[in-house]
């Protein structure tokens, strides 16, 4: 087996990147941008290696584990491991870190902050994000889930809008308030393990075996919830997203939108679907109802907002209800849906921000949808870009968004007829806000303030093919993704004690049950 | 049915769709470098698919009839517990067909379009959509199991939306564009749960499990994913009540509407329920409320097809009134099948035919689209009219040309179903005389009405050869297909082929039909040949305002659902705005006076963020401290 520190070699590598970029003199930010650049593109080559040493069926639930003694007395370990779901995750968040650093390679100012220290600020999130999908000590977790506060709050309140302050300090105080009830919970959980073991535990494998009694189940999950469901965010705790992706850089914004909140959709598959399982099939119908009211209520608040970013952000908080949906059906299909759609979501917000980005700063930072029209005739190449991220957040089929979804829907669907039907007319909606941006900026006549706009250069056109290639590659294979999520969500299934619906009536050598897809 | 592996020259079928595909990528990565060349690349990659579909048909005709259904398996595309879904196709008789079609009658359209686009400066972009389209297309009818189909589906689907949208600076081009595409995906929603609900039944959603197991299911949920099934394909297809983008998508370069708003694309409805008969034919009401739709559609594009002044309109109208026809058969049932698929590869060429005529009619007028604006357009434009004339014997069902033949035999399959049914197919064939010499005989007969700028001159060759073929198919094909193609037994191994008696000998039906169109003709040529044709529409009777605005299918779409959207959208972002968020501003204010600590500068917040810390880790502390205790 493997005994390299894979995970700790990857976590900590932009975290000494970013002591690099804020070591480096203060006048050469190009010299700290390509620093920074460097250091993501190494962490992620480090990622790619790691992966290939991944094992997806594997009988060991974490793989390139690692564990040290943090606070003994407390049984609080500094551990590390990744399961199928974790890994595609990493793998979403490190590739996105030089797209973001390469995209947003002109939205640091001076006038602000320090350009290097924004970009020693995307490393220092970089480390983070990777601690919290690696971690497998439930308070190391917590830790991470916090600390990833500290990065963003700068990033938004330093270098965002006008109003930058108003959306750090909402985005820091919503967040903080989710956490306080985590933190609850996790004492709550800490004192349980110590009553049902002896010795209180944080380590997650321990808490998943531990049979907690379904009443104190109900009470802890709700405080891990809360904080995931601010997190995430869905429907009703929200307001603090539109106003953050609106003030914040575009980088910034897929970050937080593309890889942050997906802490919390991986929180609920991971804490609250394991750890609490009697309780999670207690709440699905209450979860359902608001992942469904989210899907449609983002889709028709974002279908009148007239400023990308905030329509971004609603558009995001509707497909969050899908990826809840899909979680809380209890079918591998929806499970495993889900995962994707995390992917999936990922990319195509960074599709749609970057784009945006680079057209804000065509228009001297403006968002607003008023301020562009007929872009495509002058700037076909960011228009295509620009549609191609689009078409990806409608999940058009053939692209990796459409395996997602469908399997969302699809699991949905197997368990409850009706929800499934209901959140599948959600996908009208979708393409409805999202054609309207694309046709309110993109055609029609060119305004005449965009005249003369200049077509993307070598750099950002560097920093969006990935994106675009991802998208279109992965929705027409997307075993590589499969191959590693299914195996997890199939041990997921078996540990909440769930399994698929039957078919009624099964069509010739279609196999009967439940048995992993993956060779 | 055995399904047989792809061997042979059959192992080469995945190339029909991965050399358009191919030609789309390099033709639209490439940019303005390709302008110049881009054309001719486009053109080659589908007749290279053309070629290797005829090289696949005879060999599938050396084929005994129980062998010809090839699949070729690329590997597993989507996979996760018992769903699993093949990236996958299948070829077979009724594939294969839609595969000449496409690519024959895509090929011709191409070049065709080397003269009709030949001053556009994006003319590769154009080129690389239609072969993105013809990707799509193929993929549709190839794909051998539903989720796959979807792809195809709505690849084509976006095709067509990049397509109407083309010329994307004018706000009506890109407003047609978005409406097309979304009416569709109210039918992707009907595609979507069809295939959710053939998972849930059967385990699997590959053509050959689902129709294999079809028989066990219950009536009950064979009718939902029929009408399903139905829903996807009125908004392909453009049938009612999802038929209201067609006419706007005539918005889109010409080719387009003969290529995808004509011959091909519209028709993947009709595809699909084809496709699905095993469902339908156990699905007694999904069939009727097939016929039923099909009927309205009949008599709503007539309708419109009858009023509208200019020529791309109303020939959409005769689109939709066609295809009509087309889902009328499926909905009969075995007895209709065969003479939908028939009636559809018929149509195809001539509608084609007729599209691309118009379009050489407008390169002549300075892209002018008003028929009250031609007149006498025949001595000028001899070889379109020649051709159009071909197109329009067809549609109208004169024998011995192509439409003759297949619509002959849908009215038959009607009349063998019953009489009301039967009728209403007839009546609608003369209205189609009508509305078609209405159109002949403002655009090619009469007097002159030009703009005073337009000199109308025939097109160049690159664009006649094109409508010569057209032409030629329009009258021959029909023949071709039924007395040398045997086009019944053909397709009878995939759709089923029955007949039942009727009480008239055939020979009437005939008759029958032949008075109504030619008495619809008469009518035609009376009011827009022998009389005047007014350059100012007239007012017209309550009926002709009606189809003037479509019917108003957009009216009612407004009032039923833009205008509630609307309404829903603005009254929650006012909730939002006041309610969720005020809620969480208005206790942030009452808890701490947050609001107002939150519009002052950063040190304010390190502190209190610092004090939530030490809150935080006072609380863990003290908390662990008793559990200890």
């Amino acid at each position: 087996m493997n005994t390299y520190p894979w995970l700790t070699t990857i976590a900590l590598l932009p975290l000494v990147g970013s002591v690099i970029v804020v070591l480096l003199p203060k006048h050469n930010a190009k010299l700290a941008k390509s620093v920074a650049l460097a250091f993501s593109l190494v962490t992620l080559g480090a990622v790619i290696a790691m992966s290939l040493n991944f094992e997806a069926n594997s009988e060991e639930v974490f793989q390139f584990a690692e564990s040290y003694t943090w606070i003994p007395s407390f049984g609080i370990n500094f551990s590390f491991g990744v399961d199928g779901i974790a890994l595609v995750l990493i793998a979403l968040a490190t590739t996105l870190v030089p797209v973001v650093i390469l995209g947003g390679w002109n939205e640091a100012i001076d006038s602000q902050g320090s350009v290097k220290g924004y970009f020693a600020l995307i490393l220092v999130l970089e480390s983070l994000m990777i601690g919290v999908f690696a971690a497998t000590d439930v308070f190391l977790f917590y830790v991470f889930f916090e600390a990833m506060l500290i990065p963003v709050y700068f990033m938004i309140g330093r270098y965002g809008g006008p109003q930058r302050s108003y959306a750090a300090v909402k985005f820091l105080i919503y967040s903080l308030v989710g956490g306080l009830f985590m933190l609850a919970s996790l004492i709550g959980l800490y004192v349980v393990s110590a009553q049902i073991t002896g010795t209180g535990t944080f380590d997650f494998t321990t808490l998943v075996g531990l049979d907690i009694d379904p009443d104190i189940q109900k009470l802890l999950f709700l405080g891990f919830f809360f904080a995931f469901a601010i997190k995430a965010p869905l429907w009703p705790f929200h307001t603090w997203l539109p106003d953050a992706a609106g003030q914040a850089q575009p980088g910034t914004s897929v970050l937080l939108i593309g890889v942050l909140d997906k802490v919390g959709t991986f929180g609920m598959i991971r804490y609250c679907l394991e750890i609490f399982p009697a309780a999670s099939t207690f709440y699905a119908p209450v979860v359902i109802a608001i992942a469904l009211i989210g899907i449609f209520y983002g889709g028709f608040v974002a279908l009148k907002q007239t400023d990308m970013r905030r329509l971004f952000a609603y558009s995001s908080m509707s497909h969050f209800g899908f990826i809840a949906l899909g979680i809380f059906v209890f079918t591998s299909v929806g499970q495993s849906g889900s995962v994707i759609y995390m992917v999936a979501h990922g990319l195509s917000t960074a599709g749609l921000f970057i784009a945006a980005g680079y057209l804000m700063s065509r228009r001297g930072g403006s968002a607003q949808l008023s301020s562009f029209g007929g872009v495509n005739k002058v700037a076909p190449v960011l228009a295509g870009f620009f549609l191609i991220a689009a078409l990806s957040s409608l999940a058009l089929p053939g692209m990796v968004s459409f395996i997602g979804e469908f399997m969302v829907l699809l699991g949905a669907f197997q368990q409850y007829m009706w929800v499934g039907a209901i959140a599948t007319v959600g996908i009208v909606l979708t393409a409805a806000y999202v054609l309207r941006v694309y046709q309110k900026s993109m055609t029609g006549p060119l305004n005449p303030e965009c005249e003369g706009m200049k077509d993307l250069n070598g750099r950002e056109i560097t920093a969006l093919v990935p994106i675009a290639a991802l998208i279109i590659v992965l929705g027409v294979f997307p075993a590589p993704l499969l191959n590693v999520i299914n195996p997890a969500v199939d041990r997921l299934m078996t540990t909440v004690g769930v399994s698929d619906p039957e078919v009624t009536f099964p069509a010739l050598n279609v196999p009967a049950s439940n048995e992993g897809g993956s060779e | 049915m055995t399904v047989m592996p792809a061997e042979g020259l059959f192992s080469l079928m995945w190339l029909l769709i991965a050399l358009p595909l191919a030609g789309a990528a390099i033709l639209l990565f490439t940019g303005r470098r390709s302008n110049a060349w881009g054309p001719y690349l486009g053109v080659l990659t589908v007749s290279a698919s053309a070629v290797i579909g005829v090289l696949l048909l005879i060999e599938m005709m050396g084929l005994p009839t129980e062998e010809r259904t090839i699949t070729q398996v690329a590997y597993q595309w989507v996979f996760i517990g018992n769903f699993s879904v093949d990236l996958a196709f299948q070829l077979d008789q009724l594939s294969m067909v839609f595969i000449l079609l496409i690519t024959i009658v895509g090929s011709l359209i191409h070049i065709y379009s080397l003269g009709y686009m030949a001053h556009d400066p994006d003319k590769r972009k154009f080129f690389g959509y239609l072969n993105l389209f013809v990707a799509a297309m193929l993929l549709l009818v190839m794909a051998n199991n539903y989720l796959l189909l979807y792809v195809g589906w709505e690849g084509v689907g976006v095709a067509s939306y990049l397509l109407i949208g083309f010329w994307q600076q004018k706000r009506s081009a890109a407003a047609a564009a978005k409406k097309a595409f979304i009416i569709n995906r109210v039918g992707d929603v009907g595609l979507s749960l069809a295939i959710m609900l053939m998972f849930v039944t059967f385990g699997s959603v590959t053509f050959s499990d689902v129709f294999g197991s079809a028989t066990q299911a219950s009536e009950g949920t064979l009718t939902a994913i029929g009408l399903l099934l139905l829903l996807a394909a009125a908004g392909k297809s453009a049938q009612f009540p999802l038929q209201a983008w067609l006419l706007d998508a005539m918005e889109g370069p010409t080719p387009v509407s003969a290529l995808i708003h004509a011959a091909t694309m519209v028709t993947a409805g009709v595809y699909l329920i084809a496709r699905s008969n095993v469902i339908y034919n156990n699905a007694e009401i999904a069939a009727m409320a097939v016929i039923i739709v099909a009927l309205i559609t009949i008599f709503m594009g007539a309708i419109i097809g009858s009023a509208k002044d200019d020529i791309k309109k109303a020939l959409a109208g005769s689109t939709m009134s066609q295809i009509g026809y087309m889902m009328l058969a499926v909905g009969l049932g075995p007895i209709g099948y065969v003479f939908a698929i028939f009636h559809l590869l018929t149509h195809g060429v001539f509608k084609a035919g007729l599209f691309l005529g118009a379009g050489s009619v407008m390169h002549g007028m300075n892209d002018n689209v008003n028929m009250r604006r031609y007149g006498a357009l025949r001595s000028v434009m001899v070889i379109t009219f020649i051709t159009f004339m071909a197109g329009y014997l067809a549609i109208i069902g004169i024998p011995p040309f192509s439409g003759f033949w297949s619509k002959d035999e849908i009215i038959h399959a009607a009349f063998e179903r019953g009489w009301f049914i039967g009728g209403a197919a007839v009546l609608a064939a003369g209205i189609t005389g009508f509305y078609m010499t209405r159109m002949v005989a403002m655009t090619f007969f009469g007097k002159k009405r030009w703009e005073t700028d337009a000199h109308p001159h025939e097109s160049p060759a690159v664009m006649t050869i094109p409508l010569i073929i057209l032409g030629l198919g329009s009258t021959f094909l029909g023949m071709a297909l039924l007395f040398w193609g045997d086009i019944e037994a053909w397709l009878e191994p995939v759709v089923g082929y029955e007949s039942e008696p009727t009480p008239l000998p055939t020979s009437a039906y005939i008759g029958i039909t032949l008075a109504f169109v030619i008495v619809g003709s008469i009518i035609g040529w009376i009011t827009y040949a022998r009389r005047e044709v007014p350059i100012e529409a007239p007012q017209g009777n309550w009926l002709t305002r009606a189809a003037r605005k479509d019917l108003y299918g957009d009216a009612v779409n407004h009032a039923l659902v833009v205008a509630p959207t609307n309404y829903a959208a603005r009254a929650l972002v006012w909730f939002d705005a006041r309610i969720v968020d005020g809620f969480v501003n208005g206790s942030a204010a009452i808890v701490g006076g947050l609001s107002g600590r939150m519009r002052r500068t950063q040190s304010g917040f390190i502190r209190s963020y610092a004090l939530s810390m030490v809150g935080g880790a006072v609380l863990v502390l003290l908390a662990l401290v008793l559990v200890r205790i």
